[in-house]
């Protein structure tokens, strides 16, 4: 197995950093899946992690100059490590000033992700950093786990409001308390409590043109309603650091919430189940 | 304004009090200046609404929110009384999030139908609107500290930039705060008993700041600095604050307070003096 990637642009070499601080924020732990094309970080359902599933695909020529990679055998010309998005956010964010990052699957005391960069300083000669950040090499009897999950039936499909927006109301609601979520061409973010119930109205949100209703000719006007932790949609909302080309979710009826993020250069998809 | 359409209007039918302010803030900020406690009772009047807060029977602080700062106020009985969680009514009113772009504010519409129904809030902010509904309590009596006019013996008004660096290094390590009005020296004065020692910080009746200095007899209260400690909120926000005490050492705190749009509002808090001290 191997794998070394250089990137020397200042601009793809932010976008990447931006992309795994997201998704540091979004969970502690992830895998990331290396295939010739492709970067993905990829989080499975699993009870611990309350259920959310993430997948976030990045096509390797947008931040890369350089890459190559050799998969744990040509039929299976792909590797996946699991690690921490965190360890790695602080590592490229050390190197943002760097003229070029390099990339690369290491073995120290255990397998590594190396990051490492010549750094500009006030004299002649370049101090270089190196950070080795610990992974786990997951078999490939685990890849199964790790496909792309399939988008399901949804019943509505909608474009977000403005994350902003959202955030501000969520941040409030979760103050208040813990559940929301409804929607159609409106979407309505409510929550309930002894005390005080609160129901935000967003509206004129436009919906994908793939629209939705498993079943054909499903009533517009009809909501469909996911009911889901509200500190699961906090942490999402907190990830998104710069607007997004595209912001919508799906929403299969008290099923599932699922969230989609399109910028240029990456997409990210979100899966947060609805709690009875 | 997005909130007032003819169903709407159809729909007021069933409400006892309606009342709208374009921004919000002008509500919310002065209710920040008295929420100390979770609970605050509100009393409304054709003249507009008292928000009142209470702590230990010792403390009163109320907000009063006059007929002329709401863009519509309808009320269809003489008063109207309820009590709700101020905290929650708080997070409701910055449903938006706290500070929004310049030019864009959150609208407010506040509808209660009577005793026994919730108090709705109609928020808009940028086309979004949103909608609360709060439990309502039956109001406690506030409690009547019987302060008047003609029992005040000694009265200052002082800007309040002056008293705002004082109350700001206040010693919290003191467990009274007391208050010297005089005729003569020092005049007014401020004083704690801390850890680290007393601590006084006097202010002349010929200062810039003192606006007014209506002072008859030598006076010294104490008051629990933990009563008084609210109050800093209300003097943040205020341009000027009147300070008095009456025969029996109650003392009155009211505080101008201007809000976004210029208008002036009234902050006041009512405190009992703490009973280990007599008056000098």
């Amino acid at each position: 197995m191997k794998f070394r990637g250089k990137i020397i642009d200042i601009a793809c070499l932010n976008h990447f950093s931006r992309v795994v601080t997201t998704i540091a924020k979004l969970t502690k732990t992830c895998v990331l899946r290396l295939t010739p094309d492709n970067l993905f970080f990829v989080l499975s359902g699993k009870v611990a992690n309350g259920g959310v599933s993430m997948w976030c695909e990045l096509s390797q020529g947008n931040f890369f100059d350089e890459y190559q990679m050799e998969g744990v055998s040509s039929e299976d010309n792909e590797i996946c490590l699991e690690l921490s998005p965190e360890n790695l956010s602080r590592a490229l964010k050390t190197v943002q000033n760097a003229k070029s990052v390099k990339v690369k699957l290491t073995k120290k005391h255990c397998p590594c992700v190396t990051v490492s960069a010549e750094l500009p300083t006030l004299s002649s000669v370049s101090r270089v950093v190196t950070h080795d950040v610990p992974v786990e090499v997951i078999p490939r009897r685990l890849w199964h786990e790790l496909k792309e999950p399939s988008v399901p039936d949804f019943h509505v499909s909608i474009y977000l409001p403005p994350l902003k927006t959202m955030k501000n109301v969520v941040d409030r609601m979760k103050n208040l308390s813990n559940f929301l979520a409804n929607l159609n061409g409106e979407m309505n973010l409510k929550i309930e409590t002894d005390l005080v119930s609160v129901t935000t109205h967003f509206k004129d949100l436009g919906n994908p043109p793939w629209g939705g209703g498993s079943e054909g000719g499903a009533d517009p006007e009809g909501m469909a309603e996911a009911r889901v932790d509200i500190r699961r949609l906090q942490q999402f909302l907190m990830g998104q650091q710069v607007t997004p080309t595209k912001a919508m979710c799906n929403i299969v009826h008290q099923r599932i919430l699922h969230l989609v993020v399109l910028h240029d250069d990456a997409s990210l998809q979100y899966f947060i189940p609805a709690v009875a | 304004m997005p909130l007032s359409t003819q169903s709407q209007d159809d729909n007021d039918e069933q409400y006892i009090l309606v009342a709208s302010l374009d921004n919000a803030r002008n509500l919310s900020n002065i209710l920040k200046a008295i929420a100390f406690k979770d609970h605050a009772i509100f009393t409304a009047t054709p003249n507009g609404l008292k928000v009142t807060v209470e702590d230990s029977k010792c403390l009163q602080a109320n907000a009063f929110i006059q007929v002329e700062i709401f863009q519509e106020f309808t009320i269809k009985e003489d008063l109207v009384g309820f009590q709700v969680n101020l905290t929650v009514l708080l997070d409701c009113l910055n449903i938006f999030g706290g500070s929004t772009a310049p030019g864009l504010s959150t609208a407010l519409r506040m509808c209660y139908r009577g005793y026994g129904y919730p108090l709705t809030l109609f928020l808009e902010e940028g086309g979004v609107v949103t909608v609360c509904k709060i439990n309502t309590q039956e109001p406690e009596e506030p409690i009547d500290f019987d302060f008047c006019s003609s029992n005040v013996i000694n009265k200052v008004i002082l800007q309040s930039e002056s008293l705002k660096e004082a109350f700001s290094e206040l010693d919290m390590t003191s467990e009274v705060l007391q208050i010297t009005m005089s005729p003569s020296q020092p005049y007014f004065r401020l004083s704690t008993f801390g850890n680290s020692g007393n601590a006084h910080y006097d202010y002349s009746k010929d200062s810039d700041m003192m606006e007014l200095f209506k002072c008859t007899t030598t006076q010294t209260n104490r008051y629990k600095m933990l009563l008084l400690k609210p109050t800093t909120k209300a003097l943040a926000l205020s341009c000027k604050v009147s300070v008095r005490t009456d025969s029996r050492g109650f003392l009155s705190l009211q505080y101008m307070v201007r809000n976004d749009d210029g208008q002036i509002c009234f902050v006041e808090y009512y405190c009992c003096p703490d009973e280990e001290v007599e008056e000098e």
